[in-house]
């Protein structure tokens, strides 16, 4: 009776965005009279930073500091319509929604401030920081406050914008499937190691080493964020998670966490991720949506760990030491196989 | 092309030595601009400070004051006709405010998926005539306290006459099963009205099958899963002046559960004012917008504030989980690890009723056969019905258990022929400008980069030629060519459904439309029994065209009985504005 190390690979891609397309997303982008923005939208903030990238972007677009923009959702009496937060497509949707709007009002507020210098709209610029000055002469300039005021009391001109992001929805060939998906993708490659236990059947999965492809990192510590987390869910739908433990029999269904299991904290692998940005072309700055494929490539390489472990293959999820241990014994005990042992460099 | 060697030094949020992540800024470093002011930068939420201190509002903290609380009566029973509702002990019992019934749902039929156009009502409310899972609600109790309303649930009497059940997805494909769901006899979603699977074709597998060195199968399931958010789903809502209705949600789609509720309400939308935004988790768990329509329904009926919220044990075991799939996958290899056909037969359960399985299919079909170029591909994808939770979208949505699958097979074969499993992958990878299965040229890939980044840091050694692959080049091509013949066929054909849309019954309303006749399938099942083989409905052209051949796809004749469908182009957000046909 021993413990096996074994190592297993996989790789995936994931389309960003409902497929079909047909999911719009609204946005609208207004100045309040000291040149501060806020941005109304509808879109859910589920804890994966929906408003923080919005803001982000919002800033970027309009050409003001962060500080200067509040991002107002999921109200319907104030926010325009939104699909919802699915399916990838919030930062790619939304986001794109969200710089439509900022570009809009941008050029009101770029207007406002090439009256008050006396110049053409199109040879200034802003810095980011708060202020507007004329391309190649920063001396002449305006802050985008006093650009603002003037806006609202002295020209009687609105800063604000629309925004809207609609991929038009694809027709399905009913003969050949037929249909354009989505417009983009991210990308995944992950090797896991785990520990095989052949006389109880457990496995400890004990390292994770990912590539992330994602467009563009946006915020970066948001998109770690998703990445960590949602390997460690890739983690537990390998190993743990199932609200019918013997399906298709409903029997012994789990109804709190005593009985739907999950990994505890001491259970976590360490996580080696490297992140990739290839801009998605139509991407808002070039992002893709990170948080649903970050979990997908580590049940099969789970999966596929064990059997480089002990050469038992699993065909069911999740991995239960009793399947390990049935495994174990149709195949006469523990056969490692060691196809990705690392090489001495 | 991309130089692995030169590794950046690992740095992670905020600067910070962080051995566990590193941006890899030279690889695609001629694609991006990195001249942002607030792009790429790891700045602080905007909601931070609210989620660390516990002030962000959630919705189960909009406690007004005489709040009341809704439970709900369920089916002990896997199938059941419901003979007789009897609520008259439970009217009497302490703080009991109102007995709710399927008469008192305005429009007690509903699918999810209406607001995409994409499939018929097809699940009460509250049940009424039948159930078809444990845990389906046939009555709501509302009182003035959550235990009060436990304890007159307990005094609801129903009179079930049980039916038979069925549990497993191919079990109920076969003649003879029970109809699960009333709307779809042959226990599977019509696709297009015309197909009881959706069928991806694109070149012509079973030829390629023979001429392959390896046929390599493979079966696999997956199990249900839930969400697991740490709040549960739920709303609170209470009456507004004017008319109108405040709703507190934890939505993932705030106009999707407006919408919802606006519909099975029949209510319009301007009276209807929802506030969400703080959510304790989703994963795709709260976009079924069960609780909505139910809240604001008890606050209409008492002029109440109402909360309706799934305690975790119904969470688990009647909120929609990740449904369960079964795939079949059968590849042809050659000896030298170029996949040459793949064919895919998958079982979605979508458990009682549609919700978001039928759409998931759909997601499925378009991304298979997964991140490779193969140059024959075929699936039938059927979404299933059987007596269990209706499963809803989660993480991953259509794609995650294919990938488990796909990848696993992947290993399988790699095993088969003896090669290191990421040389497999990166040889079979689809790169820029190659033909998808679904008929569209590839673009922006990654997937090769994202094998080579994991292979060195893992210290797997892989073939040179592995190593100076590249997602931009040797791509295109011939591999950007349509096949110059796909096989086609008519397994599957569905009759009493109009053509135009994803699901449609042809003439009448969900309940009272012409049963339509299923082809049952022959499900793939390995070893033991072969698959069944599509017969292509003529032969193949034996000279395909010299240069830029014209893709042909065979129509398959029109069937006997149907009439020439006028082709619709689908109205999804119809419901949203307020135009939706009934």
């Amino acid at each position: 009776m021993a413990i096996h190390t074994g190592r297993g690979f996989s790789a995936i891609n994931y389309p960003i965005g409902m497929n079909l397309g047909g999911d719009p997303s609204q946005a609208l982008v207004h100045s309040n009279p000291d040149g501060k923005f806020t941005v109304a939208l509808s879109a859910i903030d589920l804890g994966q930073g929906m408003k923080s990238v919005t803001r982000q972007i919002a800033a970027e677009t309009l050409g003001v500091p962060l500080a200067d923009v509040y991002v107002d959702t999921a109200d319907s009496d104030t926010g325009p319509h939104d699909m919802g937060s699915f399916a990838s497509r919030g930062t790619h949707r939304m986001g794109n929604a969200v710089i439509q709007a900022s570009l809009e009002a941008r050029s009101v507020m770029l207007e406002a401030a090439a009256e008050e210098l006396e110049v053409d709209p199109g040879d200034l610029m802003t810095d980011g920081q708060g202020n507007i000055h004329v391309k190649g002469a920063p001396s002449r300039s305006i802050t985008t406050m006093a650009a603002a005021q003037a806006a609202q009391f002295k020209q009687g001109r609105t800063i604000a914008g629309r925004g809207i992001f609609l991929i038009p929805l694809s027709e399905v060939d009913p003969d050949t499937g037929e249909m354009s998906p989505v417009t983009t993708f991210a990308h995944a490659a992950m090797l896991v190691e785990v520990e095989v236990d052949d006389e109880t059947g457990e496995v400890a999965i004990t390292d994770m080493q990912s590539a992330y492809e994602v467009g563009r990192a946006l915020n970066p510590g948001m998109v770690e964020q998703q990445l960590r987390g949602g390997a460690w869910m890739g983690m537990s739908h390998a190993a743990w998670e199932t609200t019918e433990p013997y399906y298709p029999q409903r029997e012994h269904g789990p109804v709190d966490f005593n009985s739907y299991l999950m990994p505890g904290p001491g259970d976590l692998a360490p996580h080696h991720i490297s992140v990739l940005e290839r801009p998605a072309p139509d991407g808002p700055y070039g992002g893709k949506g990170p948080g649903e494929m970050c979990a997908n490539p580590v049940l099969p390489a789970v999966v596929n760990a064990i059997y480089d472990a002990v050469g038992v293959r699993l065909y069911e999820l999740p991995v239960t030491p009793e399947k390990v241990l049935r495994g174990l014994q149709a195949n006469g005990g523990a056969k490692p196989r060691q196809n990705l042992a690392r090489q001495a460099v | 092309m991309n130089d692995m060697s030169n590794m950046p030094a690992s740095k992670g949020i905020l600067g910070l030595q962080n051995p566990q992540i590193e941006f890899r800024k030279d690889l695609f470093a001629d694609e991006r601009d990195e001249n942002l002011n607030e792009i790429g930068k790891p700045v602080r939420r905007q909601d931070i400070e609210g989620h660390v201190t516990g002030r962000s509002p959630f919705y189960d903290d909009h406690l007004f004051e005489g709040l009341l609380h809704m439970r709900y009566v369920r089916s002990p029973h896997h199938h059941a006709r419901i003979r007789r509702i009897d609520t008259s002990a439970a009217q009497g019992m302490p703080g009991v405010v109102r007995i709710i019934t399927s008469d008192d749902v305005p429009a007690n039929m509903n699918t999810l998926l209406s607001l995409l156009d994409f499939g018929l009502d097809d699940e009460p409310v509250l049940s009424d005539k039948k159930v078809a899972y444990v845990g389906e609600p046939v009555v709501a109790v509302v009182a003035l306290t959550e235990a009060q309303a436990r304890a007159a649930v307990k005094a609801v009497q129903v009179d079930y006459e049980v039916l038979p059940h069925v549990l497993d997805p191919e079990e109920a494909l076969k003649p003879g099963a029970p109809t699960v769901c009333d709307v779809y006899p042959g226990n599977a979603f019509v696709y297009h009205g015309k197909y009881n699977h959706q069928k991806l074709r694109y070149g012509d597998v079973e030829t390629a099958l023979k001429s392959a060195d390896h046929v390599i199968e493979t079966r696999h399931q997956m199990s249900p899963i839930e969400q697991a958010p740490m709040e549960t789903c739920g709303a609170i809502a209470a009456p507004e002046q004017n008319g109108r209705y405040v709703c507190y949600s934890g939505t993932q789609g705030l106009f999707f559960s407006l919408g919802t509720a606006a519909k099975v309400l029949n209510m319009p939308s301007s009276r209807l004012h929802f506030i969400g935004g703080t959510v304790g988790g989703g994963f795709g768990g709260k976009v079924d917008s069960i609780h909505e329509p139910l809240a604001i329904l008890g606050t209409v009926l008492t002029g109440k504030p109402c909360k309706s919220q799934w305690d975790r044990e119904e969470e688990m075991q009647v909120g929609a989980p990740r449904g369960a799939e079964r795939w079949y996958i059968t590849d042809g290899v050659m000896n030298d690890g170029r996949i040459v056909a793949r064919k895919f037969t998958g079982y979605f359960d979508a458990g009682a009723y549609t919700r978001l399985t039928s759409y998931a299919v759909i997601k499925c079909v378009g991304h298979l056969p997964g991140p490779y170029t193969i140059p024959n591909v075929s699936a039938d994808v059927y979404c299933v019905y059987t007596n269990r939770t209706p499963a809803t979208a989660m993480r991953g949505f259509g794609v995650t258990g294919v990938d488990f699958s796909i990848e696993a097979h992947m290993d399988q074969i790699a095993d088969t022929l003896g090669m290191n499993p990421i040389d497999l992958r990166i040889l079979n990878a689809y790169r820029d400008g190659d033909m998808k299965a679904h008929r569209r040229t590839a673009k922006n890939c990654a997937f090769i980069e994202c094998c080579q980044v994991v292979a060195e840091k893992a210290g797997v050694t892989i073939k040179p030629e592995s190593k100076a692959a590249s997602s931009m080049k040797d791509g295109g091509g011939e591999r950007g060519q349509l096949p110059a013949f796909t096989a086609t066929d008519e397994n599957g054909r569905v009759e009493g459904f109009e053509g135009w849309s994803y699901a449609k019954k042809g003439g009448g309303s969900a309940t009272t439309g012409s049963v339509p006749s299923t082809t049952t399938p022959t499900p793939a099942s390995l070893p033991q029994t072969p698959q069944p083989i599509p017969q292509p409905a003529s032969p193949a052209p034996v000279t395909p065209a010299p240069q830029a051949p014209t893709p042909q796809v065979q129509s398959p004749s029109p069937a006997p009985t149907a009439s020439s469908p006028k082709r619709r182009p689908p109205t999804r957000f119809s419901s949203i504005s307020g135009f939706r046909r009934r």
